[in-house]
């Protein structure tokens, strides 16, 4: 390939610098924690004592033990929600089908520690649903006692990435699939059970493992509801109450990595050798069939059981900071903008922290994601595979183990001008984030890459313009569409990310919005203007999130127009 | 047809209907394909040909009118209790299954004990020759030994009929060539009716014992190849099988005569093997015509040199057979062309 040849050393140099800021900024950071737990603190030897107490700590077998058991309920009940959802899109003429998708998308503008309180309020001893529950019916049930109420909140925010996923894999089954089995004699659920089944596996595995690692390595939902028995929020407590030398946060660190790698693995295999998607052109999807009216009633039934479920934090979380007084009854006593008011008077600098902070981030990500997906897929660097893993492997990371590592990588490491420690400036906040959100903005942007044809680059070069002029001139303005994608996702997510930034906020002045909901959420007073901060952290996402799918709508408009035809066609093969 | 299997059924089609919405795809569809025959439904896309045949099947909406296999009426029977074999288009192999399993699944559908199963996918294995085949994935396989083991998933069953839907159109030309010489084979041994849907007439004439030309939902002839190509209804099967030149109204020859010119309404037919062409002035036995015209466009094609010559304002389409050392014309030649008046053939629709 001429590929090879062409590649100078600006690219090299360029290649160079993102695998440097990766290595100082992910790999140094987790290899450190690594290393610090198999080390006796003492006398920095290796060994394995530091996991012999681990396992030996009552409190530390029940937070594993709990962390393992909400992760894999959240599972369970969030493929509750997600099977019926992706079986009425996929199975039938069900006219509620663009409701399903709206439900997929809605749980995902707000993080789910943001509405947790909502919920106990909801759905608490003493919330609105049991209070009613036992006036009507004269029980209640105990949706948010304990792990319960982790689970629900966490399976009511990430189901979607089941139902996505699960959806997806359904859609993808080709109809002459199920006709040839039903022409050699099967049908019912004997059909399902051989071929629907298998063939949509590989999908709901992939979005189940993903859940699992999401909900194992959260720590803002239960912090916010006060579990403190799961292993993110006791690695979290350990560091910030007994500080960074305490070896449990690193045991734990290694244990919600390993985990996660796990998951990831499982995933993986999941996938591999299973392109499953059999869709022929002019196929598409499972035979169709119409509902029948008693069957109707029942889709709908179930969807509006689900989507009040799915709202019910926004909801809640809306209740909260309008109501006054609120507890013991079903709904605030009386409701107000007073909340807002004391919001607003101490909270601008979280609300303009962050939006600095997720905007540099943001940044930092699609220059990242352009620059690598390029020397990935156009250039020849030796070792431009290892990039893409690397980056993509933040995804394994939670953001307590990049928390630790941070604080303990850059303690000691001084920034000349403002002379303090690189691990408490604002700045290692904005790299954190940008780090945690770069495998989602490095896929958008490799997808976009994948789309322009080497073809029209070879047009270009072909008409005289040297590569990087290329690059500014077709492949960047051809990519537009995913980078703006990919940057308005890691804004969105990066400004309500919790778990590592409340390790790595110094002073309360440098503090973003989720730590300041955090704050508010502390104590009964805060609860009010909390939740209006929250209500601002939703707008905030569900703008973005608004945004990037006009932007994602817009550019695949684009191209069904036939504006980059040759993309399509050629673009498979780069 | 050889001797035809004692158990060969034929194929009753009676006055079927069938629409998608307010579309009519098949209208008033009537046919009867024999026992043991190779029947092909052969159209353009959208003409209703796999419609037809997915409804043989049992897929698609409910159809109006009756279909038959043998004497058991099937219309309202749901497609896995019909025992008719389809192989897709696409091959709709299993991914997640081996190419055994693939082929043992309608065994195991009918409940058959593990022992036979395995005997008779072997069996079946073993006569598209990829027994050795067996314990792969079908995403291991080349297109055409995916569609060798979706021939013998449908043939494993011993269907009523072989249904097949384009099952060549995703080969490449010498693949599909030597593919459309085993199905044929294969049909032979087993005496299976067959019933193939192609938009390729080479493929429709090199295999059927009859074919049926769909177009727009109807049937527009029924036939063997041989008898479509020489004696069309129509314009549409004039067409669509091979060159025609079709000639509304009359045609003056060398002599003065006119001809067609009492043909009111119908079109006149020929092929442009028909015609032969020669330099003027040429001449033309007892029954044929001689036209004289001027060469506006030549093709040479191999085999034979295909004209477009000017008679009298209208274009007609002349085949040459071309040897080495033969002569061409060139476009701008006055040529003669005699016209075998016994082969002109008046279309009335």
């Amino acid at each position: 390939m001429n590929l090879i040849s062409r590649s100078h050393w600006g690219v090299n140099a360029l290649a160079l610098c993102i695998g440097l800021f990766l290595l100082v900024f992910l790999v140094i950071p987790v290899v450190t924690v690594v290393i610090v737990a198999f080390q006796d603190p003492g006398t920095g030897a290796y060994t394995l004592v530091n996991f012999v107490d681990f396992f030996n700590t009552s409190l530390f077998q029940e937070s594993f033990l709990n962390s393992f058991y909400v992760a894999s309920m959240s599972v369970v009940v969030a493929t509750i929600i997600a099977i019926p959802l992706a079986y009425f899109t996929t199975r039938f003429n069900f006219s509620g089908a663009v409701l399903i998708q709206t439900l997929g998308i809605i749980p995902l503008i707000m993080p789910p520690f943001v509405g947790a309180v909502a919920m106990l309020l909801l759905f608490g001893e003493n919330g609105s649903v049991n209070l009613l529950f036992d006036e009507w019916f004269g029980f209640t049930i105990p949706f948010m006692q304990g792990l319960n109420g982790v689970i629900l909140v966490e399976s009511i925010h990430y189901f979607p990435f089941i139902l996505i996923n699960l959806s997806a894999a359904l859609l993808n089954i080709d109809r002459a699939m199920e006709e040839s089995a039903q022409n050699l004699g099967a049908s019912g659920t004997r059909l399902f059970r051989r071929i629907v089944f298998p063939l949509a596996m590989p999908g709901y595995v992939a979005g189940a493992s993903l859940v699992f690692l999401k909900v194992f390595d959260d720590l803002g939902t239960p912090l916010l509801l006060n579990i403190n028995n799961m292993l993110a929020p006791q690695a979290y407590l350990r560091v910030s109450s007994i500080g960074i030398s305490d070896p449990m946060g690193y045991v734990i660190s290694v244990i919600l990595v390993t985990f996660s790698l796990f998951s990831l693995w499982v995933a993986f295999l999941a996938l591999k050798d299973k392109d499953y998607s059999t869709v022929q052109k002019g196929g598409g999807g499972l035979m169709k069939r119409d509902l029948r009216t008693w069957e109707k009633i029942g889709c709908y039934a179930v969807v509006i059981l689900i989507l009040l479920m799915v709202l019910s934090p926004h909801l809640g979380l809306a209740l909260l900071s309008f109501g006054t007084v609120w507890s013991y009854s079903v709904l605030p006593d009386a409701f107000t903008f007073a909340h807002y008011g004391n919001m607003f008077r101490v909270a601008g600098p979280y609300i303009s922290n962050t939006l600095l902070y997720a905007g540099l981030a943001a940044f930092i990500d699609i220059f990242l994601g352009t620059a690598i997906a390029y020397v990935v897929l156009r250039t020849g660097v030796v070792g431009r595979k290892w990039l893409d893993f690397i980056a993509m492997g933040a995804v394994a990371v939670p953001g307590v183990v990049i928390g630790i590592g941070y604080l303990r990588t850059f303690v000691e490491f001084n920034v000349p001008i403002i002379d303090k420690p690189l691990a408490s400036w604002w700045v290692v906040i904005v790299i954190a984030l940008s780090i945690r959100r770069l495998p989602y903005a490095l896929r958008a942007c490799m997808a976009a890459l994948q789309q322009v044809s080497v073809m029209l680059e070879e047009a270009a070069e072909n008409l005289g313009a040297t590569k990087s002029r290329t690059v500014r001139r077709v492949v960047v303005p051809l990519m537009t569409g995913g980078i703006l994608a990919g940057f308005v996702t890691s804004f969105a997510t990066a400004s309500v990310e919790l778990s590592a930034t409340i390790m790595l906020v110094n002073t309360e002045a440098d503090a973003p919005l989720a730590y300041g909901i955090y704050q508010f959420m502390q104590s009964a007073a805060g609860r009010g203007p909390g939740a209006a901060l929250g209500i601002i952290a939703v707008l905030i996402v569900g703008t973005a999130t608004y945004i990037s799918h006009r932007v994602i709508e817009r550019t695949e408009r684009q191209r069904s127009d036939g504006g980059i035809v040759v993309a399509e066609v050629a673009g498979a093969a780069p | 047809m050889t001797e035809i299997r004692p158990d060969a059924v034929a194929v009753t089609i009676e006055n079927l209907s069938l629409s998608f919405g307010d579309t009519e795809v098949l209208k008033g569809v009537n046919l009867t394909i024999e026992p043991g025959e190779f029947f092909t439904f052969l159209g353009p896309s959208g003409s209703g040909k796999s419609t037809l045949l997915r409804a043989i099947a049992g897929f698609g909406p409910n159809p109006g009118g009756r279909i038959l296999i043998g004497d058991d009426d099937v219309t309202r029977q749901p497609p896995w209790t019909r025992n008719v074999g389809m192989v897709f288009q696409s091959y709709a192999l299993w991914p997640h299954m081996t190419v055994r399993k693939n082929v043992a699944f309608g065994l195991e559908e009918r409940k058959l004990m593990p022992k036979e199963i395995k005997a008779r996918v072997d069996e079946a294995l073993d006569l598209v020759g990829l027994l050795d085949f067996a314990e792969r994935r079908p995403s291991q396989l080349s297109g055409g030994q995916q569609q060798r083991v979706a021939l013998a998933r449908t043939i494993v069953i011993e269907p009523r009929v072989l249904l097949l839907d384009e099952p060549l159109s995703n080969l490449d030309a010498n693949l599909r060539i030597q593919m459309r010489r085993d199905i044929l084979s294969l049909q032979r041994t087993l005496k299976l009716t067959t019933i193939f849907v192609t938009h390729d007439q080479e493929e429709a004439n090199t295999t059927s014992d009859r074919i049926a030309v769909l177009d727009q939902g109807i049937i527009q002839q029924v036939g063997s190849p041989i008898h479509l190509y020489d004696e069309p209804v129509n314009r549409f099967v004039a067409d669509f099988l091979g060159t025609a030149n079709l000639i509304d109204g009359p045609l003056e020859t060398v002599d003065g005569t006119a001809l067609f010119e009492s043909d009111n309404g119908g079109t006149a037919m020929f092929r442009p093997q028909d015609l032969t062409i020669q330099p003027p002035p040429g001449t033309a036995g007892p029954d044929a015509a001689l036209l004289s015209g001027r060469v506006e466009h030549r093709e040479f094609l191999g085999n034979l040199i295909r004209y477009n010559v000017t008679v009298g304002g209208r274009s007609l389409i002349v085949e040459d057979s071309h040897n080495a050392g033969r002569p061409a014309f060139s476009p701008g030649d006055d040529v003669a062309l005699a016209l075998d008046t016994r082969n002109i053939r008046i279309l009335t629709g």
